[in-house]
């Protein structure tokens, strides 16, 4: 039972964190049917520059209010990534055949990956010890009070996204732009800032995300190291197993995933945890072709 | 000053030259047409003017204003609304929220509240839908949807693409009486029909198009009762 409980809230808080993930993948695809593989590489940048900010700022010792400023510091530099991903990379190409649009990603991925050696180092980073590490008990489980900081920072920032997109003007707007660019344009709606917007946030989000896995784990790999782009293609899947373009099929995606491979990992071999999101994602997509949030393609008339 | 001045108009898509050398003029308060066969460069023509389409030549002037070279939204912003072919609703979200959309260009919230009553006062059905999502609607409902849409920008010039296009009759009746009313209201309308038959008893002048070109142009009646006309919009002759 206790190990049960255990996997449950593992699976709650790496499930967040790509949840935070996805929802950068499934915004921009909404928006513009095509996968930022670059968006990978802003999560890792996010945690080093989560990393450089502590550093710059002598933060040596546990303090919420400067781990704030550090998450909302590499919010903004991310979101300024984003910005100029999208306007100097992607925009461009907005009329150029997909397959371009692809190769333009990848090709940003890995300057990004080798521009981020090049200034952070090969070496695995220590993490600053930004929030005080506690450890608790709960129903003879042990919790990490980081990870319990995490995962509520992960689904207070998605609270905030599922506001935006479902409750005001700009995310009403976002979602026309991702129905139709040009009758979004006829809306009055100025599209271009609209799509400059989606990857603003989505990389914000893509930095916090960056932050919790420094938190979470203590440390954080070289920026060419594979595993940012494994975490990135897990994220991906879960967007695509909650309905590729869907927000809250994001979050439930990204759930889904960390739950499952928790408990694959625990009750099963644990070599199977990495497989598991992509034996999740060819089920869901034979069952649900368009996952399980994403609708069928409504009635075009 | 016309509120609409188009001259030497040309537009491409690739190879193809869509609009050549059009000459075109709204004044205010009008309901001008443009009519013509599949392919002539109705839409184009719209296209032009909302700033969905890049010409390759020629000027276009709204209010004083040159519009050439300007994003779509800010074509709306100056007071163009377009309820384009298709009726570009959007079926995933409600109707009283494409209703909010048409209105993106406004930031007079009591206003904009009160036009989307008064939408639903003037085409009830949109009102007993309002939460419904709008591709639920039938065709005609969906049109009228647009054309409110459209309104909601406050425009002074509406463009309308074929706002008839697969209704039925009655429902064909209820859309013109619709645009003559919105028009008596202060309305400029530019109407593109195939339907020329209705479009030139509810316009005041008509423009024909074919293969890109303007063709004819004149008072509705005159053009209605023109020998090329009957022949080749109406079916007669
Ligand atoms: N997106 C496009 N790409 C390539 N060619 C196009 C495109 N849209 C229109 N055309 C071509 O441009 C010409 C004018 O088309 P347009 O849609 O303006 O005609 P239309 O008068 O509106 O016709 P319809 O009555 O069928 O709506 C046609 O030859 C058409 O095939
Ligand atoms: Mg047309």
């Amino acid at each position: 039972m206790s190990s049960f409980l255990q996997f449950l809230l593992k699976g709650i808080a790496v499930g967040s964190l790509y949840a935070l993930l996805a929802l950068g993948y499934t915004m921009v695809y909404g928006i513009l049917q095509f996968i930022n593989f670059a968006h990978s590489d802003v999560f890792m940048l996010g945690a080093f520059f989560s990393w450089r900010l502590s550093v710059l700022f002598k933060i040596n010792e546990p303090s919420p209010v400067a781990a704030t400023g550090v998450l909302l510091g590499a919010m903004a530099l991310c979101s300024l990534t984003g910005f100029l991903l999208e306007r100097f990379a992607y925009r461009p190409l907005r009329r150029a055949p997909r397959l371009n649009v692809l190769i333009t990603a990848i090709g940003v991925s890995l300057f990004i990956e080798n521009a981020g050696q090049l200034v952070f180092g090969k070496n695995v980073v220590q993490f600053p010890p930004l929030l005080a590490e506690h450890t608790f008990e709960v129903g003879g489980v042990r919790v990490r009070s980081v990870e319990v900081i995490a995962v509520v920072t992960a689904f207070a920032l998605m609270v905030g996204l599922h506001t935006l997109v479902y409750r005001t003007r700009m995310g009403k707007a976002m979602r026309a732009v991702s129905i139709d660019h040009n009758i979004a344009g006829l809306m009055g709606i100025p599209v271009d800032r609209i799509i400059s917007l989606t990857f603003v946030i989505g990389s914000a989000l893509a930095a916090a995300a960056g932050l919790l896995v420094g938190i979470t784990y203590g440390q954080i790999k070289q920026p060419a190291d594979s595993s940012w782009v494994l975490y990135g293609l897990k994220a991906f899947v879960a967007a695509v197993i909650g309905g590729i373009g869907n927000v809250p099929g994001a979050m439930l995606g990204g759930l889904l995933l960390g739950l499952s491979e928790q408990f694959v990992a625990g009750y099963l071999p644990s070599e199977l945890r990495d497989a598991i999101a992509f034996l999740l994602l060819i089920i869901i997509l034979l069952v649900r072709p368009n996952g399980l949030l994403g609708r069928r393609v409504v009635e075009k008339v | 000053m016309s509120l609409l001045e188009v001259r030497g108009l040309d537009a491409h898509y690739g190879a193809i030259h869509a609009l050549q050398r059009v000459d075109l003029t709204v004044e205010k308060g009008e309901i001008v047409t443009l009519i013509g066969s599949n392919g002539a460069g109705k839409s184009s023509t719209l296209r032009v003017l909302s700033g969905l389409l890049r010409p390759t030549a020629g000027t276009v002037t709204f209010d004083g204003r040159s519009l050439i070279g300007l994003a779509p939204h800010a074509i709306v912003r100056l007071g163009i609304a377009h309820a384009p072919e298709g009726r570009g609703i959007f079926g995933t979200l409600t109707v009283k929220e494409n209703l909010e959309l048409g209105a993106y260009s406004r930031s007079d919230r009591a206003g904009i509240r009160a036009d989307i009553s008064r939408m639903m006062v003037r085409f009830p059905i949109l009102g007993e839908r309002a939460g419904q999502s709008a591709g639920t609607l039938s065709g005609g409902e969906q049109q009228m949807l647009a054309v409110g849409r459209a309104l909601m920008a406050r425009p002074k010039l509406l463009l309308l693409d074929e706002p008839s296009l697969g209704l039925a009759p009655q429902i064909v009746q209820t859309i013109f009486a619709i645009i003559r009313e919105i028009n008596q209201e202060g309305v400029t309308i530019l109407l593109v029909e195939q339907n020329a038959h209705m479009a030139l008893r509810v316009a005041h002048r008509g423009y024909v198009l074919e293969t890109g070109e303007i063709k004819m142009t004149d008072d509705a009646r005159v053009l209605a009762a023109s020998d090329e006309v009957r022949k080749a919009y109406l079916g007669i002759g």
